[in-house]
């Protein structure tokens, strides 16, 4: 939907879709061209991800994993390898005799996802095959440990499309702090305890920046909250070749302190309060920014969950949530994420 | 084709002649030159239908074998010392899923100290890791193991690795057979892997096991391992056949009849030790040697039936580990186990960080182990005093120092005057 369609402008489609008369800032099927419909129901839907699998109840992991493969399967016809680093993803979806995956799929380690999956992509360019390569890990498994194979598969721009589901912590050792854990978050490893509880600030990294600083054919940011737009974007990585890259926000109930009914609100909110910049960029630069529809402050995200319940324990507003408020509004002036409807840049 | 020519080209030369579907190339000492022969070949156009990747470490490059080689592709890396522990992970991982990579091992020390120079004690570090394991004595053999290892790797679907001394074997000119490609293709069928990535049939691979079949899992590939002995076996008479020259099998015997000491060792310095043995015996010595190719799997039966008549056994091998002695001697230890009237064994440590094994000190070794047995781990050629110096300044002195650097600094000073 964040696409123009054939006689509307992008803004103008926003506007005309009337995103807010129900409150819930989605677009239901029924207010969106055939083309752009969800397949959820759909006979010919490719399900890459089937039930069975053991994720937690509202698991935002399993929501984007299905959505982002089920889009890479229909893009390249079924004719694709999926590689899986260590993590939730990786257990939850192989309790072995049973396996969630109806495609050709692999799990070597926790760090070289990325490395597994420049090998796959050798082999089939040196046997004349176009089967295409995705690889996929969390956001440790991606930020932290996997971070040299990564850069090493960017670099040499190889043929493979790396996705991050980005829960914001180690979720399958039981919750300890990633260097994608925001600020002030508590975790199993920065517990909620002495002067400063929680992840310390001035700590972490985005590394769709640093996707973007390798010049590689595509990145992008995600959110379960927008699934249209996810499928829209990993359609798009599958249409380019080299080394691509697409971090999904994924919601983690467990680890974030959240009701398993909120994934969907939550995801929506960290865009919406500007903490979870979602663009696309092209060759070394930014080529799309999904504008905020309807900016929230911060404590409206913090306060549904329960990792950052120690912000708003005392009876004097913690500064630190001014500090992540700031966060947000730096999100906003860099990436120009308040200004009226999406445009290109 | 007889050439004059660097032991890593040779071995270059001969994987080449394997045709490598996917190559994984990252420098390290004394490895080097042998990605670097492949390197040129594919560039060239000499070896095609082949990718030759320039990853950012080891670890990326067995990684980048495995999502290969499970892919379907006939995979090949190489590495040395601190590049197999970068890996370590990988290494355990590609044997655990039962991937055919081969991978040479240019033998070097581990550090710290850091040392660049030759001896086991890298390959020693994953004897363990479920891969099988030949040592090359001569560059002949390497030349050789390595198209016996793709065999053996694909129809077994483990992983092998040939370990090569590094600097004495890849950096030795000498003249060296290399096999033509005819010859080679006849020998060495095209890769059929027993699992792979396929979307026309599509299966998970590494999925979590947990108790119910983890033994199993184990037992399984011991068992292959077990089956390995045979088959290295087969593959050295096969391959003698086809090429017409004798490489590899489990173990080799030098002058072994009627010996009363017999000589453990692998790799190169056999041919040291051969020389020394040749001498002895003018001497009147009953002297033999066995050479031990495949370390992993160990011919535990095949080296107890070779060595059950001989009075003494003298283990030389270029690893120590630390806190119990040579790891080689271990294994040979279990071969003697339970052997009615088994020999006496002598373990010696040598040739570590490159120290070089010299005939006189061998010469001293094997006759002192039948008149002058010494108890646990001999370190061949050890400067005692310089040991024992360090030894009395870190009992008298809190801050002595680090180690390494104080002996350097002694050995500068104090000149090596043993
Ligand atoms: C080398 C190594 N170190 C640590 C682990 C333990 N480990 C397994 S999964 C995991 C956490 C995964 O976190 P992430 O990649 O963010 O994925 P998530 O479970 O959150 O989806 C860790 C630490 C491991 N398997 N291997
Ligand atoms: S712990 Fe979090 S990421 Fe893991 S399965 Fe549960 S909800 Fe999903
Ligand atoms: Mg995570």
């Amino acid at each position: 939907m964040s696409e123009a369609r054939e006689t509307l402008a992008p803004g103008e489609a926003v506007q005309r879709l009337k995103f807010y008369q129900k409150g819930t800032f989605t677009v239901g099927n029924r207010l969106v061209g055939e083309d752009e419909r969800s397949v959820q129901a759909s006979q010919d839907r490719s399900n890459a991800l089937t039930c069975g699998h053991r994720a937690c109840q509202g698991c935002g992991e399993a929501l984007g994993a299905r959505y982002a493969i089920d889009a890479a399967m229909r893009a390249t016809g079924k004719d694709m390898i999926a590689v899986n680093a260590t993590g939730c993803l990786e257990v939850f979806t192989t309790p072995y005799p049973e396996t969630s995956w109806q495609l050709p799929w692999v799990h070597s380690l926790f760090g070289n996802a990325a490395a597994v999956a420049t090998g796959v992509a050798a082999a089939m360019r040196v046997k004349n095959k176009r089967t295409r390569v995705v690889a996929q890990g969390g956001d440790g498994g991606t930020t932290d440990i996997g971070f040299q194979c990564l850069s090493g598969m960017f670099e040499r721009n190889d043929d493979v499309l790396y996705i991050c589901y980005d829960n914001e912590g180690y979720m399958n050792t039981g919750v300890q702090r990633s260097s994608a854990t925001p600020p002030a978050a508590r975790t199993a490893t920065t517990p909620a305890v002495g002067d400063e509880p929680g992840n310390v600030f001035g700590t972490g990294k985005s590394v769709p920046k640093i996707a973007v600083a390798h010049n590689i054919p595509y990145v992008a940011t995600a959110t379960v909250a927008d699934l249209h737009d996810l499928e829209r974007k990993v359609t798009k990585a599958m249409s380019v070749h080299g080394a691509r890259y697409i971090q999904i926000n994924v919601p983690c109930p467990l680890g974030w302190g959240a009701a398993s009914h909120d994934t969907i609100h939550l995801a929506r909110l960290a865009v919406e309060c500007g903490l979870y910049p979602i663009f696309e960029a092209e060759h070394g630069r930014i080529t799309h920014v999904r504008k905020i529809r309807k900016q929230v402050p911060v404590t409206d995200y913090l306060k549904r969950q329960r990792r950052f319940a120690h912000l708003f324990k005392g009876d004097r507003p913690d500064p630190r949530v001014a500090r992540l408020q700031a966060m947000c509004d730096a999100n906003i002036a860099d990436y120009g994420l308040v200004a009226g409807a999406d445009e290109e840049v | 084709m007889l050439k004059q020519i660097e032991g890593s080209k040779a071995m270059a030369e001969a994987i080449a002649l394997c045709r490598p579907e996917v190559i994984c190339a990252y420098p390290i000492t004394p490895q080097t030159h042998i990605v670097e022969g492949l390197g040129e070949l594919v560039k060239d156009g000499h070896l095609t239908d082949c990718e030759y990747i320039n990853v950012e470490s080891e670890f990326a490059a067995l990684s980048v074998a495995i999502g290969a080689s499970a892919a379907g592709a006939r995979a090949y890396t190489a590495t040395a010392s601190q590049g197999l522990l970068y890996m370590a992970e990988a290494v355990y991982n590609a044997s655990g899923l039962g991937l055919p990579i081969v991978m040479t091992l240019g033998n070097r020390a581990i550090g710290a100290p850091i040392n660049i120079w030759n001896d086991h004690s890298d390959a020693m570090s994953m004897r363990d890791a479920g891969w099988i394991q030949l040592f090359a004595e001569t560059n002949q053999e390497a030349v050789d193991l390595h198209i016996q290892a793709f065999k053996l790797a694909e129809e077994l679907s483990m992983p092998v690795m040939v370990c090569v001394d590094g600097f004495i074997l890849t950096h030795a000119m000498e003249r060296i057979d290399v096999p033509e490609q005819p010859q080679v293709d006849a020998w060495l069928p095209p890769y059929d892997p027993v699992q792979v990535l396929d979307p026309a049939e599509p299966i998970s691979i590494g999925a979590m096991v947990g108790p119910e079949a983890f033994t199993e899992v184990r037992f399984l590939q011991h068992y292959k391992q077990t089956q390995a002995l045979r088959l290295i076996t087969d593959y050295a008479r096969d391959f003698e056949k086809a090429f017409g020259r004798e490489s590899g099998g489990l173990l080799r015997a030098y002058r072994v009849d009627d010996a009363d000491v017999l000589v453990v060792a692998m790799g190169s310095v056999c041919g040291t030790i051969k020389d020394v043995i040749d001498e002895m015996r003018d001497e009147g010595i009953a002297i033999g040697l066995v050479t031990i190719v495949s370390y992993r799997p160990f011919p535990t039966d095949e080296l107890r039936k070779m060595l059950a008549g001989a009075q003494d056994v003298v283990v030389v091998e270029k690893s120590i580990a630390v806190g119990v002695g040579g790891p080689l001697a271990n294994n040979v230890d279990m071969a003697l186990r339970n052997l009615p009237d088994a020999p006496r064994l002598h373990s010696a440590v040598a040739g570590l960080g490159g120290r070089p094994i010299t005939k006189p000190s061998l010469h001293r070794l094997f006759r002192q182990a039948s008149v002058q047995p010494w108890e646990g781990t001999h370190f061949l050629d050890l400067n005692e005093r310089i040991v024992g110096r360090e030894i009395h300044t870190t009992r008298k002195k809190r801050r002595s120092g680090p180690t390494a650097e104080n002996l350097l600094r002694r050995l500068a000073t104090e000149g090596d005057a043993r």
